[in-house]
């Protein structure tokens, strides 16, 4: 006999009658229906700074900062590899750290200054990271690159400024820069071309550079 | 230019640009986010729609009803089609499911439809309120529970008479080993945007066969081949699973149709893993026997694996054939139906499960002879086909490879006691593993100009996958022309140029590259014959052309307008008479918490032998990324099946794990030195699966070197460690 | 993600009512764990409230001698507070040992202590999950549970709580202060603000409706050796197989929590006291009861190898 699967339906109709808990509120078990507060998707404006440029962009509210960047401003160089916290690729810095842009709304990140990687350099002008990549051969299909490029500039910064990592041998102690602590930091950004031993000599040369 | 004979001396022996570790060509885009990859397309497109896909939630059955009104109506819908909308369909030749099911569901997560909407947030949005009703039917699900009573899918391969000779032999090893379903995990999803221009179709993807798509993609739309054209320029990983036409192609195909303007879609991560392909599991049985002076006289090497039907086994055997002596011997694949998602190619298809457990049954088999498992090798290479022995390896230099990483990764200091080593809490153990590929040649075209300017640009829909097509392309060229690197523009990805042989089995390089070379040729003699000079002896360097005292600049040869030509490079019989492979030895240190069994990598090392490295650079980096997915597979890496449901369980990056930064450390990779004319004008061979092919096994023996516990069941983590580790309650 | 209307709150009462007055309405701060989940459709908010205007974001000396954590304050800047490294050691390890360097700089303090579990099948809305859905079933028992829970689990869900900075407050025994919407606030123990599944497994905290996280407080510090110790398959970005939070004296008492291994922070205070009998008798006290699946019944040696290798630490 065939079995019917209606799960979708079963869980719509649970959902209004049953409410689940936020990740950061307190909804009570039991709450009460009532219809969306409208079917259309809001439309907002937000005025985001990129790479030293304003931007006012109209856009649904639900538009994280990652495809506000990629699908409205056309800066591509931001890549969506999971569009869950879970690779990296979509690193960019906000006010000088690192974030992954996938899992913040763009409304959330107005009066901020965005960096991506179109902001560190360009093919004619690169950064130093975007250098020591090339000559040490720190990526193959480049997708995951500009992540770690970006992630890469913000890790030396983060080490300058003293921020522990799980590996720092004792918080009590100044952190000091080693090829464990450049591993465990870039750890957030994946590269399934396997390309890390060379990322970790390009950080080390960039960051014995800066000195 | 048909290539069937041994190569002697050509213009690339030169290796001024050839053989040279040059920087990547596309770098520079690369690092600066400026390289364009499938999803990227903006500029032509200012009326783009975005399609978001809608996955079967069972594994098997049918779709008894499907309500689209609440989609239909969402805001900012445009379009949404069903197998019912699309009409009848074909199937691709190399898919064994459809890549648009229903109202027959052949496996979890297949699409059965796409919805069109103006923005990426409206699609998705609206694909949650498709709502569809299913007749659920019984499916398989559970490779172990199907093994039992499966014959050879074809007749067994035997040379001999195994099962006597080892019955015989002093010496038996009768193990079973297991390999997980993998998932490619590439960083770019799988991305198509597609724009019809009448009944004319371009796609831009993201795929490692150029040709091979623009068939499958008319087959499946039933239109002609001539109408479609893929372009794939970057492709931000494939790894095996953009061999083929997937969904993505054909939903943003069918959206754009339906919808009237350009579409694109990306394949979600968490739908992708059980809507595209996967290393199928496997169930490995090795027998070897072998006499007390460590021959091998009998091998066997039995697979079981699972596929939808039509599909194809993992053929983890076929390396077995190959790689030791023995005179007598036995292979044979075994292949379940299985109801679970597509089981295809993943890098070193075949291989890289087959040696995982090849060479823990060497590693094991050397043990009971009382012999350094680099010696139980030595004494069984082979520099003939053991099935074949009239007919030799081109080049064959294991041997070697084993001997050069044994003295550079200290070997001799390696107690073959297990859990002797330690480090404060750590338990360390050294492994080794052969590794073994097969060098498979393609046919490939090339297109190249050269300009009035002495540019030559070369253009063929040869990919690059990350692998460094751009610049060893562009350093045949260079090579061929005697121009310097940065005078040669190279086009890839897009069905308008050539066709190559594409980026697969490890035969781009050294295919493409050849492909490459025939065009060169040709041009070389177009120009001298432009310039009035022989052929034969005019010499191509520094941008000039020279014969005796004269010298005339290349850019001369254009000066009447561009010189265009075109050759395919195809390969002979040379296959056929001599076995040519490629050869690695794996080098390993591993470290084991003594208290919680995890494994953490501390060493590795890979001595290769695979003929002439096109760019000592990139192929580096090609055996490092190898060698990484090597520990994955080893340590971490596995599709959880729910047998109940049948579907790959951790169906993300979060729950599928690969490796990250911390846990790799600096890799040492070592060339030997060769070059095999037997394989190309190139004489170069493949290098890329090579690098992943024995490494699994290497951790593993290393593992076995540090704790003494044999674990025959990938990956290895603490679980299966942690009941048997000493102190162990 | 279905459609919402978003606000940025102005107070945390304001936070409160606006919370209290829309049952759909979800706060919003780091958001890296909630638009993971609204992406999904797992959670469906029609109304967000932006609370990352509230400050909240400072690190302040209590007069018990302790510290009053914002509710804000992201977890980069919560682990490389030098206070927090000197006296908390165990809360600095807990964080950096959790997400990676980019989550970490979003995530906050309070967003933290809600995260909700990654099992799979919550993950998957296709699968029944009385979490998720309540009522539907658990797809996990039975099924892939590697990663499960194994202790106060019930019939209705084997989830586990996925927080590293929870074991580690839990250990410390930091208390969260809330305010409601009408401007009572409350200080919640922390061993009482995660619930076990029992027959609700969706509700996860002892939260009412509205009620808003303001600070999270760390008693005075009480010394000893400061240890964190995360087991996982892969070295980093990966969430505990198991996870064990220490204090340990000079004399061998001390506390413990385990993470990886419930639906909340797991910590047995008998079990604590057999400390200095050693990891077997402790770990045989915290997992008393202990119900594991097949799959994921290596969590339970594995818990006392853990706390043994800890203890030997603590020892050095």
């Amino acid at each position: 006999m065939p079995i019917l699967h209606d799960l979708e339906l079963n869980r719509r109709d649970l959902m209004v009658g049953g409410g689940t808990l936020a990740a950061l509120t307190a909804v009570p078990a039991v709450v009460q229906a009532q219809p969306s507060p409208a079917g259309a998707p809001a439309l907002t404006k937000v005025s985001l700074t990129v790479n030293g440029q304003s931007h006012d962009l109209e856009i649904d509210i639900r538009t994280t900062l990652l495809d506000a960047l990629r699908e409205r401003l056309h800066l591509t160089g931001s890549k969506k590899g999971c569009d869950h916290g879970q690779c990296g690729a979509c690193t960019v810095l906000i006010d000088g750290r690192r974030v992954n842009s996938c899992l913040t709304l763009a409304i959330m990140n107005e009066g901020m200054e965005i960096t991506t990687i179109e902001g560190l350099g360009t093919p004619e002008n690169l950064h130093p990271m975007q250098e020591a990549f090339i000559k040490h051969d720190g990526y193959q299909c480049g997708y995951c690159t500009p992540g770690q490029i970006c992630s890469g500039v913000a890790v030396l910064g983060e080490i300058k400024a003293g921020i522990p990592s799980h590996v720092t041998p004792d918080l009590t102690q100044p952190v000091t820069l080693s090829d464990a602590e450049i591993r465990e930091r870039m750890s957030g950004n994946i590269c399934r071309c396997g390309a890390y031993s060379n990322i970790v000599e390009a950080m080390t040369e960039v960051a014995g550079r800066q000195g | 230019m048909k290539f069937d004979k041994p190569e002697t001396t050509n213009p690339i022996d030169q290796l001024k640009v050839v053989g040279q570790p040059v920087n990547r060509v596309d770098g520079p885009l690369k690092v600066t986010g400026a390289a364009t990859y499938a999803y990227e397309w903006h500029d032509p497109h200012a009326r783009l729609a975005y399609g978001y896909p809608v996955g079967s939630t069972i594994a098997k059955g049918r779709i008894a009803s499907m309500d689209l009104s609440r989609a239909r109506t969402a805001p900012g819908v445009v379009a949404i089609v069903t197998a019912k909308e699309a009409g009848q369909l074909g199937k691709g030749s190399r898919n064994t499911a459809t890549l648009l099911g229903g109202p027959e569901v052949e496996h979890y997560h297949q699409a059965i439809a796409v919805v069109v909407a103006e923005t990426f947030e409206q699609a998705r949005a609206a694909a949650a309120l498709v709502h569809v009703t299913y007749e659920e039917a019984e499916g398989r699900f559970d490779l172990t529970a199907e093994k039992d009573g499966l014959g050879p899918t074809e007749s067994d391969v035997k040379v001999g008479e195994f099962e006597t000779a080892f019955a015989e032999a002093a010496v038996r090893l009768d193990e079973t080993y297991t390999t997980p379903d993998q998932s490619h995990a590439m960083m770019e999803p799988h991305a198509s945007l597609a724009a019809w221009d009448g009944d004319k179709l371009t796609i831009w993807t993201s795929n490692q066969m150029i040709a091979w798509s623009v068939g499958d993609v008319a087959k499946t739309l039933k239109i002609p081949p001539a109408n479609v054209r893929v372009i794939s320029p970057y492709i931000g990983g494939g790894f095996g699973s953009k061999l083929f036409v997937r969904s993505d192609m054909i939903l943003a195909a069918l959206g754009s149709r339906a919808a009237g303007r350009p579409v694109k879609i990306a394949l979600p991560r968490p739908f992708l893993m059980n809507n595209t392909t996967h290393r199928p599991a496997t169930i490995q049985r090795i027998r070897i026997g072998a006499g007390r002076d460590g021959r091998i006289t009998a091998i066997a090497h039995e697979g079981w694996s699972g596929n939808l039907p039509d599909g194809d086994p993992e053929n983890a055997v076929d390396q077995t054939k190959l790689l030791y002596a023995g005179a007598h011997r036995l292979t044979g694949n075994r292949l379940a139906t299985l109801d679970l998602p597509e089981g295809n190619a993943m890098r070193a298809p075949g291989e890289a499960p087959g040696l995982m457990a090849l060479e823990i049954a060497m590693d094991e088999m050397a043990e009971r002879l009382g012999l350094d498992p680099i010696e139980f090798r030595v004494i069984n290479d082979t520099q003939v086909d053991p099935g074949n022995p009239a007919r030799p390896f081109s080049h064959r230099q294991l041997v070697e490879c084993l001997r050069v990483g044994a003295g550079r990764f200290g070997w001799a200091a390696r107690d073959a006691r297990p859990g002797t080593a330690r480090d404060g809490r750590w338990l360390k153990g050294i492994g080794v593993a052969a590794g073994f590929r097969n060098n498979l040649t393609m046919k490939s075209g090339a297109r190249v100009r050269l300009d009035r300017r002495g540019v030559v640009t070369v253009e063929t829909d040869m990919t690059d996958i990350g692998t460094g097509s751009y610049t060893i392309i562009a350093q045949t060229a260079a090579e061929m022309m005697g121009l310097p690197i940065e005078r040669i523009s190279v086009r890839l990805g897009d069905s308008s140029f050539p066709v190559s042989a594409g980026s697969g089995g490890q035969w781009g390089a050294n295919s493409a590259t050849a492909g490459v070379y025939a065009a060169c040729v040709k041009l070389r003699e177009t120009v001298a014959q432009r310039l009035g000079f022989n052929s034969k002896d005019a010499v191509f360097a520094d941008g000039e052309v020279r014969s005796g005292d004269r010298r005339v600049s290349l850019a001369q040869a254009a000066s009447d307008g561009e010189l265009v030509v075109e050759d395919t490079i195809e390969f002979g019989n040379l296959k056929k008479t001599h076995q040519q492979s490629t050869f690695a030895a794996h080098f390993v240190e591993v470290a084991v918490d003594a208290a919680t069994a995890e494994t953490r990598v501390r060493r590795m090392l890979s001595v290769c032998a695979a003929g002439r490295i096109l760019n000592p650079k990139t192929a580096r980096s090609q055996v490092i990324g190898a060698m990484t997915m090597g520990v994955g597979g080893a340590l971490m890496e596995e599709l959880a099946v729910d047998t109940r449901r049948g579907f790959f369980v951790n169906h993300d990056l979060a729950g599928y794990e690969v490796p990250v930064h911390a846990d790799i450390p600096h890799q040492e990779v070592i060339f030997l030195d060769e070059v095999d004319p037997m394989s190309s004008p190139m004489k170069a061979k493949g290098v890329g699966e090579l690098g992943l092919c024995g490494v699994g096994a290497a951790v593993a023996n290393a593992v076995y070197n540090a704790t003494g516990i044999r674990v025959r069941s990938y990956p290895i983590t603490l679980d299966k460690l942690i009941t048997q580790l000493p102190g162990a309650s | 993600m279905r459609a919402f209307t978003y606000e940025r709150a102005t107070s945390p009462v304001q936070a409160a009512a606006a919370a209290a007055a829309n049952p759909d309405a979800k706060f919003i701060a780091g958001g890296t764990n909630l638009l993971d989940l609204m992406k999904l459709e797992i959670e469906t908010p029609a109304h967000l409230i932006d609370v990352n205007g509230l400050g909240l974001d400072t690190i302040e000396a209590t007069s018990e001698g302790g510290l009053r954590i914002g509710a804000l304050v992201r977890n980069t800047d919560l682990a490389a507070d030098e206070r927090v490294r000197r006296d908390y050691g165990v809360l600095s390890r807990a964080i950096l040992a959790g997400a990676s360097g980019q989550l970490r700089n979003r995530a906050t303090t309070a967003g933290n202590l809600l995260q909700r579990t990654r099992c799979p099948y919550f993950y998957d809305t296709a699968q029944p999950c009385n979490k998720r859905q309540p009522g539907s079933g658990c797809s996990a028992i039975g099924g892939f549970s590697r990663q499960l829970g194994i202790v106060g689990t019930s019939e209705a869900c084997i989830a586990t709580n996925p927080s590293d900075m929870a074991v580690a407050m839990r250990v410390l025994d930091a208390t969260v202060e809330t305010v409601k919407p009408d401007a009572t606030t409350r200080r919640i123990p922390v061993a009482e603000f995660h619930r076990l599944p029992g027959d609700t497994p969706q509700i996860e905290t002892v939260l009412e409706r509205g009620e808003f996280i303001t600070a999270v407080t760390l008693p005075a510090p009480v010394g000893g050796k400061h240890l964190y110790r995360k087991v996982r398959d892969r070295a980093s970005y990966a969430f505990a197989l198991v996870s064990v939070a220490a204090v340990i004296q000079q004399d061998g008492t001390g506390r413990i929590a385990v993470g990886g291994v419930a639906h909340k922070p797991w910590r047995v205070e008998a079990a604590e006291s057999e400390l200095p009998r050693g990891a077997k008798v402790a770990a045989e006290r915290l997992l008393a009861g202990a119900t594991p699946t097949h799959e994921n019944a290596f969590k339970v040696p594995l818990v006392e190898r853990t706390l043994g290798s800890v203890l030997d630490e603590a020892r050095s």
